[in-house]
């Protein structure tokens, strides 16, 4: 195996320096695709690509406006608005105001990672009802449903005997609908983002906004439902009073932990997501940047990036479940801590 | 750092479209599988209860009915013994009565024959009576037929009389 590897990393050391013609093609290619459009690129074929134009919501100085985004194509003006190229703004719809700056305007467009997001909650909804339906039709007396309703129903119990009731204790049957949205949420925009055609492919739980709405749900949970003790915790820690007066370290490092916590929740699962949807685009990259070096190399090359792309892929499915895994049980742990009792007297 | 910076059009969608579909979920989803679940364990462990305690009847049904069995034949036993019993007592008592009978009837009959036989010889005497009246009357006639006789015989009897009379 190491070997295999040895060998298979002589022609990428080779290469290095003739590949670097292609370098910003690589990163287009990577940040495009993780990246938000306003367009739905699926491919392009020579020199004419093939995307899904997508509606174009702003609300601008001169009032809204709502069109298609084939009129922004290849830099034109609609209504004068254009994509900004470069800059601070770069790809995005941006107006010039009276001094000439570039600012933005109100931008609800439905964008790319919006509607993966509509299609993903759809796919969703649909799956859940789905369920429903077959329990509705279904009386306890006939038994346990099989197959897919079976293994959604699997899924669920996992989360809500072993995450929800174990991490939350008493009342964690108020939590329950939130975590197990959450988790199912968060499992279908990872499965769905691994699909490289268009109903998937979308990467929108590797987008920051995206984990951001959710840290932040948790981060009201937590703090909105937070018992006496949760708080006394944060602003009276039970350590030696030298720790919290006259210098009150403790109860910063408390206080600070309240945000740390859901931000960390917001960029490991914006990070894990993206870093995963970057590896596999990087790994398949290494075929188009291995086409000057030669056949010999190229096809060589190819093969490595398939056998790690489909590594990769099989990877990012099993960080899609354990991220959306890792997200609710965290969620469900740190709305556990807030719900502390008084502690028990030693 | 565009990958860092949250797009609000981006944020605006994740608020609404999150909302809805916890909405959706949490109100229709979730509490219906949830539930159906929790149904299904309690059918279950109710099923289970029923199972055991049907389980326990069926014993003590059979348990029951070995001792209504041997109830029934104690009582069975019982019943012939006392039939036999009654059976002796009813044909000792019909021999008894049979006997006691058969007894009445020979004294019945005895008595009878008694009475049968006394006045025969009562019927017997008095003809011996008559007969003997009648064969004395004729022995007088012959033996007294002269005065000589008579008187002795008178004489006789009269000194028979006296004699009788003395003692």
């Amino acid at each position: 195996m190491i070997s295999l590897l040895l060998l298979l990393s002589i022609p990428t050391i080779l290469n290095a320096q003739e590949s670097k013609a292609a370098d910003i093609d690589v990163n287009e290619l990577v940040f495009g695709h993780i990246g938000d459009a306003y367009e739905w690129h699926i491919a392009t074929f020579g020199d004419t690509p093939v995307s899904i134009p997508l509606p174009v919501i702003v609300k601008s100085s001169t009032g809204w406006h709502v069109f298609c985004s084939s009129e922004l194509e290849d830099g034109k003006e609609y209504e004068g608005l254009y994509i900004a190229e470069g800059g601070v703004n770069d790809g995005k719809i941006v107006e010039k105001n009276a001094e000439g700056e570039e600012v933005r305007p109100f931008d609800i467009s439905i964008t790319k990672d919006v509607l993966g997001l509509f299609i993903n909650s759809a796919v969703l909804i649909v799956i859940m009802m789905a369920c429903v339906r077959w329990y509705k039709k279904h009386p306890v007396e006939q038994g346990a449903p099989r197959g897919g309703v079976g293994m959604m129903e699997a899924l669920i119990l996992m989360i809500y005997d072993d995450v929800i009731k174990g991490c939350i204790g008493e009342d964690y049957k108020r939590y329950a609908p939130y975590l197990l949205t959450a988790f199912f949420f968060v499992l279908v925009n990872n499965l769905m983002g691994l699909i490289p055609v268009f109903p998937g492919g979308a990467n929108v739980t590797g987008n920051i906004a995206i984990t951001l709405v959710l840290a932040l749900c948790t981060f009201l949970l937590t703090n909105i439902f937070g018992t006496k003790t949760y708080w006394k915790d944060i602003f009276w820690p039970d350590v030696p009073t030298w720790l919290k007066v006259p210098i009150p370290m403790m109860p910063l490092i408390e206080f600070f932990g309240i945000f740390t916590k859901p931000f960390a929740l917001m960029i490991r699962l914006f990070a894990n997501i993206m870093a995963g949807h970057a590896a596999v685009l990087s790994l398949i990259a290494i075929i188009f940047i291995t086409v000057k070096a030669g056949p010999i190399i190229n096809g060589s090359m190819t093969f490595v990036a398939v056998v790690f792309g489909i590594f990769m892929d099989a990877l990012e499915i099993l960080v899609a479940f354990i991220q959306a895994y890792v997200f609710t049980m965290l969620s469900a742990v740190f709305i556990g801590l807030s719900r502390v009792k008084e502690h028990e007297a030693k | 750092m565009g990958l860092l910076t949250p797009d609000p059009g981006l944020l605006f969608w994740m608020v609404i479209t999150f909302g809805v579909v916890f909405f959706i979920l949490a109100k229709y989803g979730f509490p219906v599988v949830i539930k159906m679940v929790e149904d299904r364990k309690t059918y279950i462990d109710n099923s289970l209860k029923a199972a055991r305690e049907a389980n326990e009847q069926l014993a003590n049904v059979k348990l029951e009915s070995d001792k209504v069995l041997a109830q029934a034949r104690e009582e069975q036993g019982r019943i012939l013994s006392e039939a036999a019993a009654t059976r002796d007592r009813i044909v000792k008592e019909a021999q008894e009565r049979a006997r006691r009978e058969g007894q009445r009837l020979m004294d019945e009959m005895k008595k009878q024959i008694e009475t049968e036989k006394e006045s025969a010889i009562r019927d017997i005497r008095r003809q011996v009576a008559v007969l003997s009246v009648g064969i004395a009357e004729k022995i007088m006639r012959s033996k007294l037929a002269d005065e000589k006789a008579q008187t002795e015989l008178i004489d006789r009897m009269l000194d028979e009389m006296i004699e009788s009379s003395k003692q």
